[in-house]
């Protein structure tokens, strides 16, 4: 690690910081932006996740090492944390730091792009059902009932093995698409609500098609749940990709994600333990953050929580 | 006599209620005419079936519970609207009838500026660029009467007072220039002042637009104020029509009577000027359970036997030209009963 790279670390924490507090500041000037403040683990835990993002944008300048190079090949020993590698190195002799910020966009990535995916899916089949009510919601729902009864690690595991490599984009897309159910039932319940609405109806009075009214007047009405949702999704898919990855299903080695770097450790646990530890605290630190700011988009965006 | 634009003849628009117990025949055999250019007020107490009226002509009604039985007709421009497919009652929708709702303060949309709300309808009817629309939707801030409409255009709804939403509500209506303009109690929610103000904005956009307006009301002030002819409904039928002017000088149906003598008035006759204002003793009954024969008849100071047990059809009472004022009234075979009991 030079001192180029602790330079780099150094400036993306305080670029995070620096972000937190601008949006901290504009926040202010709003009452929703207030409520989101006011919970105290709302601030650190959008730091946190300012941090890893910038990190993961910025790796090439924050990392000493390519994340597959193979810094001691003829010995293949574990490194203790050190000077020159700040989290040690992995039973590869690769540098855990290098793979931890390399992991986090991969990790991070598939997370939000497969969170994208499922809120997508379940907005668009929960706004269709509470929309059109009747057989169309009767079947839709029926349809959730049974993909929440199905064990979804079991059901990723089954496909995934069918497969010999999969590429990231089948993994994101299998992950999203067995993870909407929840999301669906939730929009389809406000929905329901709001389609019945004055505002709904004047719009169907000026002529707008049902696709007009549920898209531009019904959803946008919904958002609140539908953020909540998806900023707590990010943290469950995270974890599913790394239960995967671990499972040696997710991710193929020798790229790295969090998941399989665990996978690469956890049998040197006892002399190695650095090796698992981190990318395990990586992966706790950014769910627990995401579902701080979960909760606070929660309390943040429900009016009814103005308290004098 | 011209042409009626809208012919609305034997609507019948059921409720199927909650627990399946019965059937609610919110209006049950409706018919009336709307001629161009004309103001036609509809009036009766809560619950009698005007808005159900009103949103069955754009077939706004939620199905389920609601639908307009077959054999129903509501004729506009020739053709029937309730056989059209809805690709065509859209195109009619908000382009050649328009409607404006009861309620200001929710019936626009909260997270839509109100600009983009009025440019909505020209958007979807008339395909213009979202420019030509933002241009369209000041030019209708400014018809309907708001100050500096360039900047009030990207304000939200929450940011206006309820007589400005309502001038909202009425540009986004009249945005295309309807035909028919059906006002679902345009004033109820807003205060005397700002009421006469409405009023008068649309008396005034219907003569520049010659559009026909359908006034729904339970205000007797305001139709007296603006209708040319007036419908009263009572318990889901019509029970009395005729030109305003008329029908204020000779109401004769008793549930007409009933409510003009329930308007306050500063030249209240001795009699009545013990400082109790008249009301019609009883309620609406439930649209489920409409009593057999005369519909008004347990609430009517003049019923006798014929009036429970048959029930009264539309009888033509007009002095004048045929057909202009009729009655669902059995008093109007036997006059004198009428004087029978004074009107209290």
């Amino acid at each position: 690690m030079t001192v180029w790279n602790w330079l780099a670390v150094g400036g993306a924490a305080v670029l995070a910081l620096v972000l937190v507090a601008e949006i901290r500041r504009r926040a202010a000037t709003g009452p929703t932006g207030r409520r989101f403040f006011r919970h105290p683990t709302a601030a650190p835990a959008l730091f946190v996740l300012a941090f890893f993002v910038t990190v993961a944008l910025a790796a090439p300048l924050v990392t000493p090492y390519r994340p597959y190079f193979q810094i001691d090949i003829t010995r293949l020993a574990n490194h203790a944390p050190s000077e020159q590698n700040p989290l040690g190195t992995d039973p590869f002799g690769r540098d855990v730091w290098s793979r931890l910020v390399y992991g986090a966009r991969i990790s991070l990535g598939i997370g939000a792009l497969a969170m994208l995916v499922a809120v997508t899916t379940g907005v668009v089949v929960g706004g269709v059902a509470g929309y059109f009510r009747r057989w169309v919601d009767a079947t839709l729902m029926r349809l959730v009932d049974v993909g929440l009864a199905m064990p979804r690690m079991f059901m990723l595991l089954m496909v995934v093995a069918l497969w010999e490599h999969v590429p990231l984009a089948v993994l994101v897309l299998l992950i999203g698409l067995t993870g909407w159910f929840g999301t669906s039932r939730l929009v389809r319940a406000e929905v329901l609500s709001v389609r019945e609405r004055e505002f709904v109806a004047a719009a169907r009075a000026l002529g707008a098609e049902p696709a007009r009214v549920i898209f531009r007047h019904v959803l946008p009405n919904a958002a609140a749940p539908i953020i909540v949702s998806a900023a707590l999704g990010i943290g469950n898919v995270m974890l599913l990709e790394a239960g995967l990855s671990f499972l040696g299903m997710g991710v193929p080695s020798p790229a790295p994600s969090w998941g399989n770097m665990i996978a690469d450790c956890w049998q040197k646990m006892a002399v190695a333990p650095w090796c698992a530890t981190f990318p395990g605290l990586a992966i706790s630190l950014v769910v627990m953050a995401l579902n701080a700011v979960g909760d606070a988009l929660r309390d943040a965006l429900d009016p009814r929580k103005e308290v004098a | 006599m011209t042409e009626p634009l809208l012919r609305v003849r034997d609507l019948k628009t059921y409720f199927v209620t909650e627990h399946g117990s019965g059937t609610a025949r919110a209006v049950d055999g409706v018919s009336f005419d709307l001629y161009p250019g004309e103001t036609l007020g509809l009036v009766g107490e809560s619950g009698c079936g005007k808005t159900v009226t009103s949103l069955s002509v754009l077939r706004l009604i939620p199905e389920p519970p609601g639908h307009i039985r077959p054999g129903s007709f509501i004729e506009f421009a020739g053709r029937n609207l309730l056989t059209l497919p809805p690709r065509e009652l859209r195109a009619i929708r908000g382009n050649q009838i328009a409607m404006i709702f009861q309620e200001p303060m929710t019936s626009l949309n909260p997270v839509f500026t109100v600009g983009d709300q009025i440019a909505e309808a020209a958007i979807v009817h008339q395909r213009l660029s979202r420019r030509a629309a933002r241009a369209r939707a000041i030019e209708m801030l400014k018809l309907v009467g708001i100050p500096d409409p360039a900047q009030r255009v990207d304000h939200y709804p929450h940011q206006m007072s309820g007589g400005m939403r309502q001038r909202v509500m009425i540009a986004m209506a009249l945005v295309c220039h309807p035909k028919v303009l059906i006002a679902d109690e345009p004033t109820t929610a807003l205060d005397v002042t700002i009421q006469a103000q409405i009023l008068e904005l649309l008396e005034r956009l219907q003569a520049e637009l010659g559009m026909a307006v359908m006034l729904i009301t339970h205000d007797l002030g305001v139709v007296a104020g603006s209708a040319d002819r007036v419908v009263v409904m009572y318990a889901g039928q019509v029970v009395e029509q005729a030109p305003t002017p008329d029908l204020f000088a000779r109401p004769l149906h008793p549930y007409t009577d009933g409510l003009l003598a329930s308007v306050p008035r500063l030249d209240a006759p001795p009699a009545r000027a013990r400082g109790r204002l008249h009301a019609i003793p009883g309620q609406v009954p439930a649209a489920s359970d409409w009593p057999g024969g005369c519909r008004f008849h347990p609430r009517c100071p003049y019923a006798w036997d014929r009036c429970r047990d048959e029930e009264p059809p539309l009888l033509d009472a007009s002095t004048g030209e045929p057909g202009i004022h009729s009655v669902r009234c059995w008093l109007l075979t036997e006059p004198q009963r009428r004087t029978a009991r004074p009107v209290p």
